[in-house]
C-alpha cells in the first residue's frame, strides 16, 4: 500500500514537473503556426526591417523595425537608469548599511516589486509625462524617456535582490583578506567584492532586462505608441508589447494584421529567450 | 461547481444552435463595427422587455452586413454608409428588396486645448496635420509650436472613419495615412486626458466626450464654406462635415418581430441609448 501510494505521488510530481515544459512547448508551437503565416504575404526581411506600420491599410504595410527600435530605446534608456541605481542600492544594502535600515529597505524594494505595472503607469501619466514635457521643453511628455523611468522603476527589485543575494555569497574570506592587506572598505567592495560577484551581478542585469523589455500596460501609457523610427530618447515610440497589447482586440482573426500581431509575439520571445539563456549562464558560471 | 458548469455548459451546446436557426423569435443582426455597441446596447434593454425574444448582433463591417442581407443569412444588416448600386443589383438578383432606415448620426468632433487660439480649420487643413504635411501651428493660424497629433488606436472605428473622410476626403483610392509621429492613443478619454493638459495637441473623438477642458474645433468643408460647430443641431441639419448617417437595412419594410425591434430602435428609449452610446439620435 504504501508503496503504491508513494509511486503515484512520485509520478504525479513528474506530472507537475513536466507540466511547465510542456506549455512553454505549446505556446511556442502556438506562436510559430499562427506567426508563421504572416510571411505568406511579407517577406522576412521586410518585416523586420520595414519601416512603416500601417496594419489596417488597403494593402497593409508590416514592417516593424520601429517597434523593435522601440522597444530597443525604451530598454536600453530603463537599463542606464536602473543598472547603476540597482547595483549601488544593493552594495548598500549587502555591506555598509546597519541591520536595521537593511531590513527597512529590504522591505521597501519589494513592496516597489509589489506595485501592479498599470498603476506605475497612471502615476507617471499624471506626474511624469507633464514634467518630462516641461523640463525638456517639449511638445509632448508622452517620451520614450517617460516609459524608461517607469521601467527603470520595475526593473529595480530584480537587480537589487538577485545583486544583493550575489554579494551576500561572496565567502567571507575573501573580504577578511582583503581587510588584512589594509584595503579600505571601499577599496574591498570595488576590488575584491564587486568582481568576486560580478556574474550574479551580470544575471541580475539580465533578469531586470527581461522584465523592461516584456512589460506592457506601463508603456502603452506612456510612451505615445507613434510608430516612427526614433532620432532621440525625447519623442513618443511604439514597443512591441504595446502594439499586440492595443490591436489584438479587434485584428480580424486569420488576416495578415492577426498574423503579424503573432510574428511579434515570436519576436519577442526569441528577445527574452536570448536574455534568459544569457542570465542563465552567468548565474551558473558563479558556481 | 465543476457539475454546475457541465450542466450549464450542455445547457448551451444545445440552445445555442436552436437560437441560431430561423426560429420565429429570434433575429440576426450584422454588419458594421462602428455600430456593434449600439446594436448590442439596443439588444440587450429589448430582451429585458420582451423576455421570449432573442436578438444576435455580431459585427464584422458594414459590407458583411449588407452581403449577408443580400445572401439571407441575416435579418437585419447595420451599416455605417448608404448601399452600393452594385450591392442593390447583387440583392434584385436574389429576389431581396433592401429597405433603408436611418437610426442614429455619427459626429466627429476635432479638439484642441483651450489656450490654443486657433479655433476653426478647413477639412483641408485637418488633412494636412493629420498626414503630417501641416507640422506647426503657425501654418493654421495659430501660436508657433509644433502639432502633436492624437489618434485613435488603429482597431477603433473612428480611426478609420476620420482616415477614410478626413484624410482621405471620402475617396475610397486615397492613399493618405495617417503620419507616422501621430500618438495613438488607445481611448477617446486618453485623448480628452492628453488634449486637456497640452497646448499643441489635436485630436478627436465623439462629440460625446467633448467638456470644458477641451476646445472644439469649428469645421468647414472647404475654404469658402462656412465654419460649422460640432454640435447636435448642426450634425441633425447635416451642416456639420464630419459626420455620417447610421442605418439599418431589411428586406423589404420591416414587418413582424423585426418590426418590432426597428420601432424600438427609433422609440424615445431607442434613442436615448443612442445618445448613451456616444451618437447623435435622429429624434429628439
Amino acid at each position: 500500500m504504501r508503496k503504491i501510494k508513494e509511486f503515484v505521488i512520485e509520478k504525479l510530481i513528474l506530472v507537475c514537473g513536466l507540466a511547465s515544459i510542456f506549455f512553454v512547448i505549446l505556446i511556442f508551437l502556438f506562436l510559430t503556426k499562427e506567426g508563421l503565416s504572416v510571411f505568406k504575404s511579407v517577406s522576412p526581411f521586410n518585416f523586420l526591417f520595414g519601416k512603416s506600420w500601417y496594419p489596417i491599410s488597403e494593402p497593409p504595410q508590416l514592417g516593424i523595425l520601429p517597434l523593435i527600435l522601440g522597444s530597443l530605446l525604451v530598454t536600453l534608456g530603463a537599463a542606464i537608469i536602473s543598472i547603476p541605481i540597482g547595483v549601488a542600492c544593493a552594495v548598500y544594502i549587502a555591506e555598509i548599511a546597519p541591520l536595521k535600515i537593511k531590513e527597512i529597505l529590504k522591505a521597501g524594494i519589494e513592496l516597489l516589486a509589489a506595485i501592479p505595472s498599470v498603476v506605475l503607469g497612471f502615476i507617471g501619466m499624471v506626474t511624469l509625462v507633464p514634467w518630462v514635457k516641461t523640463t525638456f521643453h517639449l511638445p509632448t511628455g508622452l517620451t520614450a524617456l517617460s516609459g524608461s523611468i517607469i521601467l527603470a522603476f520595475m526593473a529595480m527589485p530584480t537587480i537589487v535582490s538577485i545583486a544583493e543575494d550575489a554579494l551576500y555569497s561572496v565567502p567571507k574570506s575573501y573580504k577578511e583578506g582583503a581587510f588584512a592587506l589594509g584595503a579600505t572598505h571601499w577599496q574591498t567592495i570595488y576590488r575584491v567584492l564587486l568582481p568576486a560577484a560580478s556574474s550574479g551581478i551580470v544575471a541580475a542585469v539580465m533578469l531586470g532586462i527581461g522584465r523592461v523589455i516584456g512589460e506592457t500596460m506601463a508603456v502603452m501609457m506612456i510612451t505615445g505608441n507613434a510608430a516612427v523610427i526614433p532620432q532621440s530618447i525625447l519623442v513618443p515610440v511604439r514597443t512591441l508589447t504595446a502594439t499586440i497589447a492595443a490591436e489584438m482586440g479587434e485584428a480580424v482573426v486569420g488576416s495578415e494584421h492577426y498574423f503579424a500581431l503573432f510574428a511579434i509575439g515570436i519576436v519577442l520571445f526569441i528577445i527574452s529567450f536570448i536574455i534568459n539563456v544569457t542570465a542563465d549562464l552567468f548565474l551558473h558560471k558563479r558556481h | 461547481m465543476f457539475k454546475k458548469g457541465l450542466f450549464i455548459l450542455a445547457l448551451l451546446i444545445f440552445t445555442v444552435p436552436a437560437f441560431a436557426g430561423k426560429d420565429k423569435n429570434s433575429i440576426q443582426i450584422k454588419g458594421s463595427d462602428t455600430m456593434v455597441n449600439l446594436g448590442q446596447a439596443w439588444a440587450e434593454k429589448y430582451m429585458e422587455k420582451n423576455p421570449g425574444d432573442f436578438v444576435a448582433v455580431t459585427g464584422g463591417g458594414s459590407g458583411t452586413g449588407l452581403s449577408s442581407l443580400i445572401s439571407g443569412t441575416c435579418d437585419i444588416a447595420m451599416s455605417s454608409r448608404n448601399i452600393k448600386d452594385k450591392e442593390i443589383s447583387l440583392a434584385e438578383q436574389k429576389g431581396i428588396d433592401p429597405f433603408e432606415i436611418k437610426v442614429a448620426l455619427d459626429g466627429l468632433a476635432v479638439v484642441v486645448n483651450p489656450a490654443n487660439p486657433v479655433s476653426k480649420l478647413t477639412v483641408e487643413q485637418l488633412a494636412g496635420i493629420f498626414t503630417g504635411s501641416i507640422t506647426n501651428w503657425k501654418e493654421v493660424g495659430g501660436k508657433d509650436g509644433k502639432i502633436v497629433i492624437l489618434s485613435r488606436e488603429v482597431n477603433s472605428g473612428t480611426h478609420v472613419y476620420f482616415k477614410e473622410h478626413v484624410l482621405r476626403k471620402g475617396n475610397a483610392n486615397g492613399r493618405e495615412e495617417f503620419a507616422p509621429g501621430a500618438l495613438l492613443l488607445s481611448s477617446s478619454q486618453a485623448i480628452a486626458d492628453e488634449v486637456a493638459g497640452n497646448s499643441a495637441t489635436i485630436g478627436y473623438y465623439g462629440m460625446g466626450y467633448i467638456s470644458s477642458k477641451q476646445k472644439p474645433v469649428a469645421i468647414a468643408k472647404d475654404a469658402k464654406s462656412e465654419y460649422v460647430n460640432p454640435s447636435i443641431e448642426n450634425v441633425l441639419s447635416g451642416k456639420y462635415p464630419i459626420s455620417r448617417p447610421l442605418f439599418l437595412y431589411t428586406n423589404g419594410e420591416p414587418q413582424g418581430l423585426i418590426r418590432k425591434f426597428v420601432d424600438y430602435a427609433l422609440s424615445k428609449e431607442g434613442q436615448d441609448i443612442v445618445v448613451k452610446t456616444d451618437f447623435v439620435p435622429i429624434k429628439k
